[in-house]
């Protein structure tokens, strides 16, 4: 039989156009970069099965199978079903597959499952997040990172969620032995000082990242019991214009981050280049056409920031742009 | 005497008591931990039974209501000095049996150490015990090597939690007719007590000046990160430093507090001319284990340590004083043997 392949819904299913003829990859979703063992090995066993034995680790953090006959697409696809399970992930129709690829698997650091110095459970969120909008064919990234370590590299996304605490000061527990001081200015940007034998917090200064809190030996130091997340947007890597994600919100909160990501997913369906090749535009070269206050304007729609959040009145993004031109300095 | 209550009567029992006292107790503390969602177990004013954690052992001890971690003791202007107001009324400690011998060990710095330290001793007059049984050794605890698993007296009553009902055994005649009007049922009840712990150390006897030279205490000068959250936690540490306030630029009003010390951390040996008597940390370890295990013996004939074990749960860097003491005995025992 001729082999006769749609490349365009193979990719929406979630496997790759090959550079060797004949042959795809399978590309496997694991939201926040957590999945259990027992889908490992299944994992495994299609890669032996069914590609060529290896298995390709993504930079965000999914797997993808490489070495699959194209004719075999639709038997890896009901042997990924249990994965699909096990990972939460939305579908359309059992033993499709994966019913989108433009939106990206959405990144987690190890967070405060595990991690000391995480703000928040990032599995969590990000599994949420991956729930509300998956399946979309847009090409949209999304990284939720514990703390200001940003060890999910947040700042290469769409949109970057960095967690924050807002440190609680009991000064009957403080001793003055000036740790906190000590580690603020060592691991982060010194927002510490000692006044009168009590400890003084800079709060423009303070990042939230909640340093002062871990090194405190009395508990003078807690946690807030809020939770509250730096919103990063518009970066990305690629050949035009790359650059890092810029601050947008300080100190927002878990419910409003949510509505935003839903309103960016309207405000990319009202402007997205009609004509844009094969329907793809990324989310940040239409806000560069919208301009930053109409994003503003969508993306803030219905949005009850608490009260703490501060919101940018301007977003300005570095980067290179070749574009423009390729010199070095 | 001996009373079964149920929770809601226990409280009741500590509304009526707290009507004229205060009550301290271990409250587990949602989220205060060091980490995203973790708790801490630790000392608070309490009016109703819930609030009390009878189950987890405390990250901190008691010791904070008698020594306070940051406490003002008197005000001063140009000419004129006031002593900081105090509560009153009397207290009510739920404390664990390692903790009611601790108490022995603070009175003995405070009020038997040649002086009697009268901040100390207003707070001390006022403050009475609760027995907090232990139906289980924790992680970490050495209490049986301690010879502090048991209480015997010096509290008003005991409590224990088992299958949601209260046991009390009442000592105090005023509060047995309260605990009388509200129990279940009578019936004899001891306080739980453990007898075996896990974690086991030998106190060495004599401890010879050569192991003051031993380079077992070099390993905690790279390994400790001199914090001393051992000593905040501990429920005999019993240091503290002195801090004059100024308000004013002139400096003629003020106050003077007084708050907890670490012989751990960076500080604490300083001495004016920028001497510091124990640099390293390894040097410091061996100052605190042997003033724990040894050199307070020698002064009041009894260890300092009970053998809580909070030191060993709350270091950062898993070092295990416990272990500690038993490398020590090694190291005298050892060193018997070699001559
Ligand atoms: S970003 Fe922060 S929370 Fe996440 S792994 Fe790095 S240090 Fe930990
Ligand atoms: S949260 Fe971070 S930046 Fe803020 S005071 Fe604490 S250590 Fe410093
Ligand atoms: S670390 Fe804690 S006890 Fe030490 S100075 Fe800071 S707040 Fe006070
Ligand atoms: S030294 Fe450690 S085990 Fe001993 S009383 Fe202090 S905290 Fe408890
Ligand atoms: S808690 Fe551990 S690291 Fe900190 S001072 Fe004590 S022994 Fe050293």
């Amino acid at each position: 039989m001729a082999r006769d392949i749609n490349t365009k819904k193979l990719k929406k299913n979630a496997f790759r156009y090959s550079k060797v003829r004949g042959e795809t990859a399978s590309r496997i979703r694991i939201p926040g970069g957590v999945i259990n063992a027992k889908s490992m090995a299944r994992i495994a066993e299609v890669a032996e099965k069914y590609g060529n034995g290896t298995i390709f680790v993504t930079n965000r953090q999914g797997v993808e199978l490489p070495g699959i006959a194209l004719e075999d697409m639709d038997a890896v696809n009901s042997m990924i079903q249990s994965i699909i399970d096990d990972s939460g992930v939305n579908q359309e129709e059992r033993d499709k597959g994966y019913p989108a690829s433009g939106t990206r698997n959405v990144v987690a650091c190890p967070g405060s499952r595990l991690c000391p110095f995480g703000c928040y459970d990032t599995t969590e969120l990000a599994r949420k997040m991956d729930k509300m909008i998956f399946p979309s064919h847009l090409h949209v990234k999304i990284a939720f990172t514990g703390c200001s370590n940003d060890c999910a590299k947040v700042r290469m996304d769409d949109f970057g969620f960095i967690g924050m605490t807002e440190p609680q000061y009991d000064p009957n527990r403080c001793v003055s032995c000036e740790q906190c001081i000590k580690y603020c200015s060592i691991r982060s940007v010194g927002a510490l000082s000692l006044v009168n034998g009590k400890v003084v917090r800079d709060t423009a200064k303070c990042i939230g990242c909640g340093v002062c809190v871990a090194y405190c030996p009395t508990r003078a130091w807690t946690r807030s019991k809020e939770h509250y997340f730096r919103v990063v947007i518009m970066g990305r890597t690629g050949k035009k214009n790359p650059r890092l994600a810029e601050d947008f919100i300080k100190w927002a909160d878990e419910e409003s981050i949510f509505k935003m990501v839903r309103n960016a997913y309207a405000y990319v369906e009202e402007y997205i280049d009609p004509n844009a090749l094969e329907g793809k535009e990324h989310i940040g070269y239409i806000v560069d056409r919208t301009g930053f206050d109409e994003f503003c304007k969508w993306v803030l729609k219905d949005v009850n920031l608490n009260e703490k959040a501060e919101v940018a009145s301007r977003v300005y993004w570095g980067g290179r742009h070749y574009d423009r031109s390729n010199d070095l300095m | 005497m001996g009373y079964v209550l149920s929770r809601d009567s226990f409280t009741r029992v500590l509304k009526k008591i707290g009507q004229s006292r205060r009550i301290y107790a271990p409250v587990n503390k949602v989220g205060e931990g060091r980490f995203t969602d973790v708790d801490v177990v630790r000392y608070d004013f309490v009016t109703e039974a819930p609030e009390i954690e009878l189950d987890k052992k405390s990250d901190y001890a008691f010791k904070e209501i008698l020594t306070p971690l940051s406490q003002t003791l008197f005000f001063f202007t140009e000419d004129e000095v006031k002593e900081a107001d105090m509560d009153e009324r009397e207290v009510i400690i739920f404390l664990r049996s390692c903790d009611l011998h601790a108490v022995k060990r603070l009175d003995a710095i405070y009020l038997e150490n040649k002086f009697v330290d009268p901040f100390y001793k207003r707070i001390r007059d006022k403050v009475r015990f609760a027995l907090i049984g232990c139906g289980r050794s924790y992680e970490d605890c050495f209490c049986v090597s301690m010879g502090t698993n048991r209480a015997d007296g010096g509290y008003l009553f005991s409590v224990d939690m088992i299958g949601g009902k209260y046991y009390f055994d009442v000592k105090d005649d005023e509060l047995a007719a309260i605990f009388a009007s509200e129990a279940e049922s009578e019936q004899a009840v001891e306080a739980r007590y453990v007898t075996e712990n896990e974690v086991k150390v030998t106190i060495p006897g004599n401890v010879p000046v050569s192991v003051y030279k031993d380079p077992l205490w070099e390993e905690y000068t790279v390994r400790c990160i001199n914090c001393g959250r051992c000593n905040f936690v501990c429920p005999t540490c019993t240091c503290f430093t002195m801090q004059d306030i100024f308000y004013t630029d002139n400096g003629r009003v003020g106050e003077r507090r007084r708050v907890g010390a670490s012989c751990m951390v960076d500080g604490y040996t300083n001495v004016a001319g920028g001497g510091q008597y124990r640099r390293t940390n390894g040097e410091r370890m061996r100052f605190k284990v042997l003033h724990k295990i040894h050199d307070f013996r020698k002064r009041f004939g009894f260890d300092m340590c009970v053998g809580c074990g909070r030191c060993d749960m709350v270091c950062p860097e898993y070092i295990s004083y416990a272990n500690i003491i038993n490398k020590v005995n090694d190291a005298v025992e050892g060193g018997a043997v070699n001559g």
